[in-house]
């Protein structure tokens, strides 16, 4: 077999591990915002859709092209894709695209998909860092009609078809499925690789191909807002009240003598 | 143009018995169907439905749709993709509820974008609008820091439940229900399972314990897992959980993971060791009754969470935690 080619779909996302409380919601737009100093990432399982991607590359050869759906992406964010090693970085980008949920985002990278010059394997991260919906690789895979396997922690090129260690609720099983398919990958797979200087360097001499609606034959009414199946009535962030008790002691192994003795108290062991 | 009606739980089954989760959705369905003024039914498509068929008539199924499935075809999603589009085809329901589940967090975004129906996963909450008469889907998005209510546009409206979101209601076996066959479903999809492993896990099991004892990345290895997690955890009778690094890191079994994407468990205590409280974790534990944080940083997210907290090392603090409670409980 020729050698793999393989799509990874990666998203901008605000950074999901800064502190909750720095999350705020604006009510008016129905938009999450950060403070403007916490960078955005790309999502978690993105990453780890990509490690996946470059661990096969490393053993069997293939392409890497990352595509990414959004507006007004930060270069240096998404560009990290590139950094680490990717081949090549399509971005769908334009107004239009903004607000799109997981069904209008599926459909556009459907399109894109199909665009590309082939492709063997599509990876998708098992949910993304913001709204966690999980839908798009699922989506992807019925939209082109290809077979899915989900939550995969390891992922080979054997003879021609993949192998993969999918997570199961209690445990793992081996699965081997043809191409082209679907992955969607999950965190125990690994952390994406550190991007190297030689990486970086070439990373800055790539542009990424753009690529809006109309050059994926979209019309306005099937991405973005009007392309949704689902319509954002309300977002908000419910209160929360503090209310922990700290309990002391001389030093910290008093301290948890003192936790027994104020949870026995408490009448809660 | 169809008219879609009544609500569609997809059920599984666990052990000859409808799953917890489905029972849920049972719960839910029938609320949301009674103030309608329609119908549910259930779809029990399993190798070994044992008494799940008549279960699910007497948690409020008005019809349960079934179908005798081999073990290998029991657990292909895409089976079941083919099985619950059937259903759908038949019952023509307005809503369809799918735990979100192993099973489901494949099942309910394939059987949308097959159908071109809309999907909301992980919903906690589903209310009907007074107004248009259709339900509102609510659900955590940004790891649990804001809640978002969905409508559908398009129909039938899916949407996969949390595990535990929703109350079970009391069976009542005298309800009638109507039993209609679906056609079998070949897996057709160049998929292969080559082997499955299962991971021993031993003790106490997470989804069923009273209390659960979690460690955190602070745990800085394996070890702590196997001596002074384990034995608060024996003194407790708990079950050991943790945090998704040490899942990650295979200091711990992937089972033992808690969280946004590990398991859910509401049990009436829950003692975070070494774990910062992220919101994706907090989502896997909230629900507990109470919650007891041991951390060494004052700061750390988990004490605006926690009931009770203590600020050290674990080190320091569980051995003489571990031997305290021992007294207490021997008295
Ligand atoms: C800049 C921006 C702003 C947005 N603002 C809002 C908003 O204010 N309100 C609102 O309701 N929605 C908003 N969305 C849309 C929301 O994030 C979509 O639901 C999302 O793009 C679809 O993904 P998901 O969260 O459903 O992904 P999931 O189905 O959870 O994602 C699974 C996997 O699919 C892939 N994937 C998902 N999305 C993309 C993408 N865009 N590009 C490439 N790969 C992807 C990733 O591999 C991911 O791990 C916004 C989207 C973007 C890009
Ligand atoms: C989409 C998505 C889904 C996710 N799903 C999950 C999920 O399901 N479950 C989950 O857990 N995470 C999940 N995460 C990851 C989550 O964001 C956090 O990264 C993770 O929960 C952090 O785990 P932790 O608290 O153990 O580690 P850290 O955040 O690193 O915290 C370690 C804590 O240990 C404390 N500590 C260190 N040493 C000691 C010591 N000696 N004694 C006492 N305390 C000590 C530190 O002060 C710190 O607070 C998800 C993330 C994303 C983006």
């Amino acid at each position: 077999m020729s050698d793999l080619r393989m799509v990874v779909c990666c998203k901008q996302v605000l950074d999901p591990e800064a502190p909750p409380s720095s999350f705020k919601v604006d009510a008016k737009t129905m938009r999450m915002t950060l403070p403007p100093d916490i960078k955005q990432v790309i999502g978690q399982y993105d990453e780890f859709a990509l490690e996946a991607a470059l661990r096969i590359r490393d053993k069997a050869g293939g392409k890497i092209t990352v595509l990414s759906l959004g507006n007004n992406m930060a270069r240096d964010v998404i560009k990290k894709s590139l950094a680490v090693g990717a081949d090549e970085l399509v971005l769908l980008e334009d107004a239009a695209f903004e607000d799109s949920d997981s069904w209008s985002t599926a459909y556009a990278l459907s399109k894109a998909v199909q665009k590309l010059d082939g492709y063997d394997v599509i990876f998708c991260g098992r949910q993304s860092s913001d709204w966690d919906a999980g839908q798009v690789g699922a989506g992807l895979a019925e939209l082109l009609g290809l077979p899915v396997v989900t939550l995969a922690r390891k992922v080979e090129a054997v003879d021609g078809k993949l192998r993969i260690e999918q997570v199961i609720p209690d445990g793992y099983q081996v699965i081997e499925v043809d191409t082209p398919a679907v992955v969607t990958v999950t965190s125990e797979l690994g952390n994406l690789r550190y991007a190297i200087l030689k990486g970086i360097m070439a990373a800055a001499r790539k542009q990424p191909i753009v690529w809006t609606p109309a050059d994926l034959g979209l019309d306005t009414t099937e991405v973005g807002e009007p392309g949704r199946r689902l319509q954002l009535n309300r977002l908000f962030q419910p209160v929360k009240e503090a209310h922990c008790e700290m309990v002391e002691g001389e030093n910290a192994a008093e301290a948890g003598a003192n936790l027994a003795i104020r949870l026995r108290e408490a009448k809660l062991i | 143009m169809k008219e879609y009606k009544g609500v569609l739980v997809y059920g599984e089954v666990a052990g000859g018995k409808l799953s917890s989760t489905t029972c849920e959705l049972l719960g839910c369905g029938r609320k949301l169907a009674d103030e309608l003024g329609q119908n549910v039914a259930c779809v029990v498509a399993s190798d070994a439905p044992g008494d799940s068929v008549a279960e699910a008539g007497a948690r409020g199924a008005d019809a349960v749709y079934t179908a005798e499935l081999t073990k290998d075809a029991a657990g292909s999603a895409a089976v079941h993709v083919a099985l619950a589009a059937q259903a759908i085809a038949a019952a023509a329901p307005a809503v369809v509820l799918i735990g979100h589940t192993a099973l489901g967090r494949e099942l309910g975004p394939r059987l949308a974008f097959r159908l071109g129906a809309a999907v909301a996963t992980d919903c906690i909450d589903l209310q009907i609008d007074p107004d248009s008469k259709t339900v509102v889907m609510t659900k955590p998005v940004y790891g649990g820091n804001a809640l978002a209510e969905f409508a559908a546009r398009a129909a039938p409206q899916i949407a996969t439940v949390r595990p535990k979101a929703m109350s079970a209601g009391e069976p009542n076996p005298s309800h009638p229900a109507e039993t209609i066959q679906l056609a079998a479903e070949p897996a057709t999809e160049p998929v292969k399972v080559l082997e499955r492993v299962q991971e021993e896990v031993t003790g106490v099991k997470l989804e069923d314990a009273s209390v659960v004892v979690s460690g955190g990345r602070g745990a800085g290895g394996a070890e702590p897992f196997g001596t002074v997690l384990k034995e608060l955890a024996d003194v407790l009778h708990a079950a050991v959980g943790a945090s998704r690094p040490p899942c990650d890191n295979g200091w711990a079994p992937e089972a033992l993971h808690i969280g946004l994407t590990g398991k859910i468990v509401a049990p009436d205590l829950y003692v975070a060791v070494a774990i910062s409280g992220a919101s994706q974790h907090m989502a896997g534990c909230s629900g507990s009754k109470t919650i007891v944080a041991i951390n060494k940083d004052a700061e750390a997210n988990i004490f605006l969470e926690a009931n009770y907290g203590v600020v050290g090392k674990f080190e320091d603090v569980l051995p003489a935690f571990t031997q305290k409670l021992r007294e207490l409980l021997t008295d």
